[in-house]
């Protein structure tokens, strides 16, 4: 059992939480994450990056998005709940070192999974730019933290709201025409974002890692159901990964999995509507 | 599907013959054992079966069992023994069984087995104990062997049935403290046998529930999850400590487990990983599975339970099914009752060569699976969403015998044709888990990633032992129990010299 010590609305449908784990955070590094089930008997695995941590508290933060079933229940839960299952830190850390410049991307949630790679970039003495992209203003998260660590902050939004009216790819290909052009860049957000971010950096020779959301099961190499395609090799993005070099992944088969389920995820939706499920996803 | 005899015939008629015997003065002769006929194993029927996911076969009724053992010949060689990799006395204790005494027919196999109950229903007796049998030889048919698995899980389920199990003894706290890693049968083994020396024993497991592939490959109607729940109530019993979502290798390095958090020995069984892939095109589209994914989800996360599962499960309509073994048969017939109309299994040899228990082949068939031998997939095809729509396959025969002695399946060439499916599921094996080699410094493992241990289960680190499936590669549970039994002794040994 897990409790939640804090859960914070982040907006309309981004919540964040603390949740006691005193291991995970003990052991957990940036670019990791962990496999939160709400109860053992029936309950969907689904996995979350760790956003961040306090030694001191005992504590990992989550911050997600309200899509489905399971974020929604989670979502419903409040400060001294429980968490039935937590797992991790799964995955592979980010690899952190002093590349020079770094421009670290983050779409929609995806800034999530960003912040502790841009604050260990930051501690490794890189020049960290920020840039991130939201439909609209009240969609982005995490402004100030991030503002804190950058160098540099570009903020866009689809609709023009908030910064400029922009998707994320505008700024970074204007950064890699700078000279000198960034040593790394680092991608995170929904699929077709990464897939263009790479599009973007790679005529300019950029190196992109990206973090890669597949369904997950156990997170440890066992279902293969988290796997991609990644310079034509079958890859497990729970053990393989999270992050591998965006240049080499089939985004477009990527983006084919993760509609798996999109029937059953939806039929989820319409039974609730009709008062035959118990739990709702929105 | 031809229909079974009820249980209630099976027994009735077990009863009249076992009355028929015993009225007879003279004791058995050989001639007299044969004469009596293999006990068929009481089953669901096909067409409900199909239907529900409740256990397959469901145990022979006392008398059954009882005849079944009298057609022992208790051999003096015994060389069934010689086929059982724990080497039960099986001779032992199925004169216990023909003379009705079960509790010690029990007792006689818990001195060399831990999950009878388990291994009576999933060992592949065929290959094992069954395949040396002095009556199945004589009868010239291995299916004609005593059912010595039948007869264990009779045993096990009979004392399950008394209520309160036999508690093993534990002897007195040593102050040694062993990590176990993994809950599977290797693992499940190992803290018993060093629990029971007195010392402090935590069982990290990855998942939320114990049990390893016993919980989340083989699927209720052949392992109900019961069974191995009990199991592990009696190690927690013994004073086990269960630790579930606990990944060693990542919540915890292995190495910390010895220099920060005072373990004096470990076992390593985290059994076998990365499912296969035959890196044929197409095989990442929507619709291609894993089996170790379809069976999770359909046991371990309980897809079956529509209406209440969270987890979502493809609903297919026709499924090919990739494998000749265990696995391939219990995902063929997990698809069958998550209500598939269609299930093909497409197999690239013939059904001699098939590694699966002979019971699953057979009870494959009567469930209506369609088996496709000498075949294989090709390339899997699919359409603008990415969703499989079909397979293509190729035709083979058999060819010279290769390495494993086996006839190697060779193409004809031009011998394609399609399958339309909508579900693949790729049941052809799997490599090592990963994760602590990943992790781990100067952990010594071979070119597959199976963990390289000694005679006495010792890895190449000090203190760090391992067994069951990530030493054997893919094996059965009879020898995870037997691998965990042989480095639990090494352990002990290791932690008695340096108490004394
Ligand atoms: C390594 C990793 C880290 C992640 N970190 C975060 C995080 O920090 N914050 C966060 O909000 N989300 C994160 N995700 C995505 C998160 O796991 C999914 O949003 C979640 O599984 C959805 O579950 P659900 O039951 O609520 O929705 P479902 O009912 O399962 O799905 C609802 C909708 O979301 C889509 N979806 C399902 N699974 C995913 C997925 N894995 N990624 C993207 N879309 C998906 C479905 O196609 C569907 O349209 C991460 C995923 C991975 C693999
Ligand atoms: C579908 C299927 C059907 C089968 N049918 C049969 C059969 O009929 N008869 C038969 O004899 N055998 C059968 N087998 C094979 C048999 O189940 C295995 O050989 C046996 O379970 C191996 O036991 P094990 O203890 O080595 O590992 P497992 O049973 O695989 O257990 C390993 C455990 O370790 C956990 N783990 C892994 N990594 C970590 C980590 N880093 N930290 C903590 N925990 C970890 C896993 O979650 C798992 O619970 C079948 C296998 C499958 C998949
Ligand atoms: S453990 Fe397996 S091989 Fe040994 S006697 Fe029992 S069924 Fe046969
Ligand atoms: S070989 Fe067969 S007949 Fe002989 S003792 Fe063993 S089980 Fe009995
Ligand atoms: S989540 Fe199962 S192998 Fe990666």
């Amino acid at each position: 059992m897990y409790p939640i010590l804090y859960r914070e609305q982040l907006s309309d449908d981004v919540v964040l939480m603390r949740l006691a784990a005193p291991l995970i955070a003990e052991e957990r590094k940036p670019g990791q994450f962990v496999i939160v089930q709400l109860d053992s008997k029936y309950g969907e695995r689904i996995p979350l990056t760790i956003a961040d941590a306090d030694t001191k508290e005992g504590s990992i933060t989550i911050i997600f998005q309200v899509v489905g079933l399971t974020t929604h229940r989670l979502a419903a839960l409040r400060e001294g709940d429980m968490i039935e299952n937590l797992v991790g830190p799964l995955g592979r850390p980010t690899h952190i070192e002093k590349f020079g410049t770094v421009v670290c991307i983050g779409g929609g949630i995806g800034v999530a999974p960003l912040y502790p790679i841009v604050q260990g970039m930051q501690r490794a003495g890189n020049k960290v730019i920020i840039i991130m992209g939201a439909r609209t203003k009240n969609l982005l998260i995490l402004e100030p933290r991030m503002r804190a660590l950058a160098d540099e902050l570009i903020i866009c939004t689809d609709d023009g709201s908030y910064g400029r009216k922009a998707l994320v790819t505008a700024p970074l290909k204007e950064l890699c025409e700078r000279n000198p052009k960034p040593n790394l860049a680092v991608a995170i957000g929904p699929p077709i974002m990464m897939k263009f971010c790479a599009e973007t950096t790679r005529p300019y020779g950029v190196p992109t890692v990206v973090s890669l959301n597949t369904i997950m099961v156990d997170g440890t190499g066992m279902c293969g159901g988290c796997r991609v395609t990644v310079g034509g090799k079958t890859r497990f993005v729970c053990v393989d990964g999270p992050e591998f070099d965006g240049h080499q992944v089939d985004f477009d088969n990527m983006m084919k999995r993760l509609r798996a389920y999109k029937k059953q995820e939806d039929e989820a939706r319409t039974q609730c509507r009709l008062g035959q499920m118990t739990a709702c996803p929105p | 599907m031809n229909a079974h005899p009820t249980k209630e015939l099976l027994a009735a008629e077990a009863a009249q013959r076992l009355q028929e015997i015993e009225a007879r003065p003279e004791a058995l002769k050989p001639k007299d054992r044969l004469k009596i006929p293999t006990q068929e194993m009481p089953a669901q029927d096909p067409a409900v079966r199909r239907g529900n996911i409740e256990e397959v076969a469901c145990g022979y009724s006392p008398e059954q069992a009882r005849l079944e053992a009298l057609r022992c010949f208790q051999c003096k060689n015994a060389p069934c023994i010689e086929g059982c990799p724990v080497r039960i006395d099986i001779p032992a204790f199925v004169r216990a069984i023909s003379e009705g005494h079960v509790k010690q027919a029990i007792d006689i196999i818990k001195l060399n087995s831990l999950l009878p109950s388990v291994c009576g229903r999933v060992c592949p007796q065929e290959v094992q104990c069954q395949a040396p049998c002095t009556v199945g030889r004589t009868l010239k048919d291995v299916g004609q062997a005593v059912s010595i698995g039948r007869l264990e899980r009779f045993a096990a389920d009979w004392e399950r049935a008394q209520g309160t199990p036999d508690i093993p003894p534990v002897k007195p706290p040593t102050g040694k403290k062993v990590a176990v890693i993994g809950s599977g049968p290797a693992g499940i083994t190992v803290a018993a046998d060093v629990r029971r020396e007195g010392h402090a024993v935590t069982l990290f497991e990855a998942f939320h529930k114990p049990g390893g592939v016993m919980v989340y490959g083989i699927p209720e109607f052949r392992l109900p999850k019961l069974i191995v729940q009990k199991e592990i109530d009696t190690l927690t019993t013994m004073g086990v400590k269960l630790v579930t979502n606990f990944v060693v290798g990542r919540t915890r390095a292995l190495q910390d487990l010895l220099d920060k958090d005072g373990f004096d020995a470990i076992f390593i069984g985290t059994g076998a990983g990365l499912p296969k892939f035959m890196n044929i095109e197409g095989e990442n589209l929507v619709g291609v599975f894993s089996a170790n994914e379809y069976l999770t989800r359909a046991n371990l996360m309980r897809a079956y339970d529509f209406g209440h599962a969270q987890t979502p499960i493809f609903r297919s309509h026709k499924v090919a099914v990739l494998g000749g073994g265990n696995v391939a048969m219990d995902s063929a017939r997990m698809a069958v009752r998550l209500g598939a109309e269609d299930v093909h299994l497409v197999y690239r040899r013939t059904e001699v060569e098939m590694p699966a228990r002979v019971e699953e082949v057979a009870h494959a068939k009567e469930e209506g699976i369609v088996f496709h031998l000498l075949q294989n997939a090709k390339r899997i095809l699919g359409n603008e969403q990415g969703c499989v729509t079909g397979m293509e396959c190729l035709k083979y025969q058999l060819g010279e015998p290769d390495a494993s002695g086996r006839r190697r399946p060779v193409e004809i060439p031009g011998s394609e044709f399609v399958m339309p499916v909508d579900t693949v599921i790729v049941a052809i094996g799997n490599e090592s888990n990963p994760l602590i080699k990943q992790t781990t410094i100067g952990l010594e493992t071979d070119k597959w990633g199976h963990i390289i241990v000694d005679a006495n289960g010792k890895t190449s680190l000090d203190r760090v032992y391992a067994g069951g499936d990530i030493v054997l590669g893919a094996a059965t549970v009879i020898l995870a129990m037997g691998e965990g039994r042989r480095a639990a002794a090494s352990i002990n040994r290791l932690l008695a010299e340096s108490i004394a």
